[in-house]
């Protein structure tokens, strides 16, 4: 399944991402950010890229864990990895905007805070797969169910907290001039995201192979 | 459910008594802990008078530290003459024995906050006991869901071979809001003017967070300990 969705994946992100600066540059200039608030097309669609990661890494890590099955463990490294690079976007792109609107680098606001934490947690996993050595893939799994438990503490801290992010009820109300454009760059970001997944987990996959087929040799 | 607790309260009792002969845990950490206050008060006393509002902080990422430090021990006496394997093989709910090493650390740790808080209080002139209820609240809430995550992060690691440095580097980050919860509700407790409401907040939240990361670990614990 994978070899056939991997190219359809693909050539549909690219064609979305090839023609996105386009509809971005065609969209209105906002009254009081101007050019700046184009880094929201960005901003959003990388953010949403790394929850849907977290997402899939949290259910490939419980099916793992209870079913062990392999497929779920390469693509809980594959989600892992992405919501790190998408995560990371986010976390640049944030401050570029957030220089110019806030007139600071960096604000310790509830989302802010709640971000870099769950770019942490998903350092810590791959940092756990890279050093744990055997049997870190279950250890792996554990984490990556309190990663995606922690997503829930992000979306009610910034309801409870007071805060100066912009609210993300916003979205849905958009005019049209600025929603065609995020929802443009929203949905390339999502392919591009589930085509690297499948990318990744087949390399996964492949590598497992190969040490099997090392390992085969070995003990020959 | 009574045999859940009684293998619960069989684990503690060996922890307690293992604990009792060498006391290894309870003086390492107790020192660690003061230690560490003492560390903070050279970073934040200026002109021989300790920074405004730094007493919160100092008190809960002294807990965490010490924490950090008593779970890896906790865990690592298990790993002598192979008696993990013994705890496992023994026919009992796995859970109940996570439940057990989480009391038996429960208890060291509220040994340690009992010194730590006097500590901090006369150290940096903090009104701890000014609302000693909610302090206790705030603190009892806040160990229990570093330690519920800590204990079962820990367990995990114990067969891993750089696990010293694998825990911190697991724990803090996932139990980051369990500190700014913790350090919030304190900070508004000794404020000048303390604000009950919010710390009530706090504490709401901690529990919130408990129920959801002790649920987590105890679901968790039995698939990941299995070889």
């Amino acid at each position: 399944m994978n070899r056939r969705l991997f190219p359809l994946l693909t050539a549909v992100s690219l064609l979305l991402f090839v023609t996105a600066p386009i509809i971005i540059v065609r969209a209105p200039y906002e009254s009081t950010m101007g050019l700046v608030q184009k880094i929201f097309y960005f901003h959003f669609p990388a953010w949403m890229a790394m929850f849907l990661s977290i997402f899939v890494l949290g259910i490939a890590s419980v099916i793992y864990l209870f079913g062990r099955k392999p497929t779920a463990d390469r693509l809980a490294v594959a989600a892992a990895e992405l919501a790190t690079i998408f995560g990371l976007m986010g976390l640049v792109t944030g401050p570029l905007w957030g220089v110019k609107a806030w007139g600071v680098w960096w604000q310790w606001d509830a989302r802010l805070t709640m971000a870099v934490i769950l770019e942490l947690i998903l350092v810590a996993y791959l940092l756990l797969r890279q050093y744990g050595g055997a049997g870190a893939d279950r250890l792996a799994a554990g984490l990556g169910i309190f990663a995606m438990a922690n997503v829930p503490f992000l979306y009610i801290s910034t309801e409870i907290w007071r805060t100066v992010h912009p609210r993300t009820s916003v979205v849905p109300t958009l005019p049209i001039d600025f929603g065609l454009p995020l929802w443009w760059s929203f949905t390339g970001f999502i392919v591009l995201c589930l085509a690297l997944l499948s990318a990744r987990s087949r390399l996964e996959e492949q590598r497992s192979t190969l040490e099997r087929l090392y390992q085969a040799l070995e003990e020959d | 459910m009574s045999e859940f607790l009684r293998v619960a309260w069989l684990v503690v009792r060996k922890d307690l008594r293992v604990e009792s002969r060498s006391r290894e845990m309870l003086f390492t950490t107790l020192f660690f802990a003061v230690s560490c206050v003492l560390v903070f008060s050279f970073g934040f006393v200026r002109g021989g008078q300790a920074v405004e509002g730094a007493a919160a902080g100092i008190l809960w990422i002294t807990i965490a530290f010490s924490g950090t430090l008593a779970l890896g021990r906790a865990f690592e006496r298990e790993r002598y003459h192979d008696a993990l394997r013994g705890l496992l093989l023994a026919p009992v709910d796995r859970p109940a024995i996570y439940v057990g090493k989480l009391l038996g650390l429960l208890l060291l740790l509220a040994v340690v906050e009992a010194v730590v808080v006097v500590m901090v209080a006369f150290l940096f002139r903090a009104p701890l006991f000014q609302h000693s209820g909610l302090l206790l609240a705030l603190l009892a809430l806040g160990t229990v869901g570093f330690a519920s995550v800590g204990t079962l992060f820990s367990a995990m690691l114990v067969r891993t071979k750089s696990r010293a440095v694998l825990l911190p580097v697991m724990l803090y980050p996932v139990t980051i809001p369990v500190l700014i919860m913790g350090v919030s509700g304190t900070a508004a407790l000794i404020q000048p003017e303390p604000d009950l409401v919010m710390a009530r907040l706090w504490i709401s939240l901690l529990l919130f967070f408990d129920a959801v990361f002790l649920t987590l670990a105890l679901w968790t614990f039995e698939p990941v300990m299995t070889e």
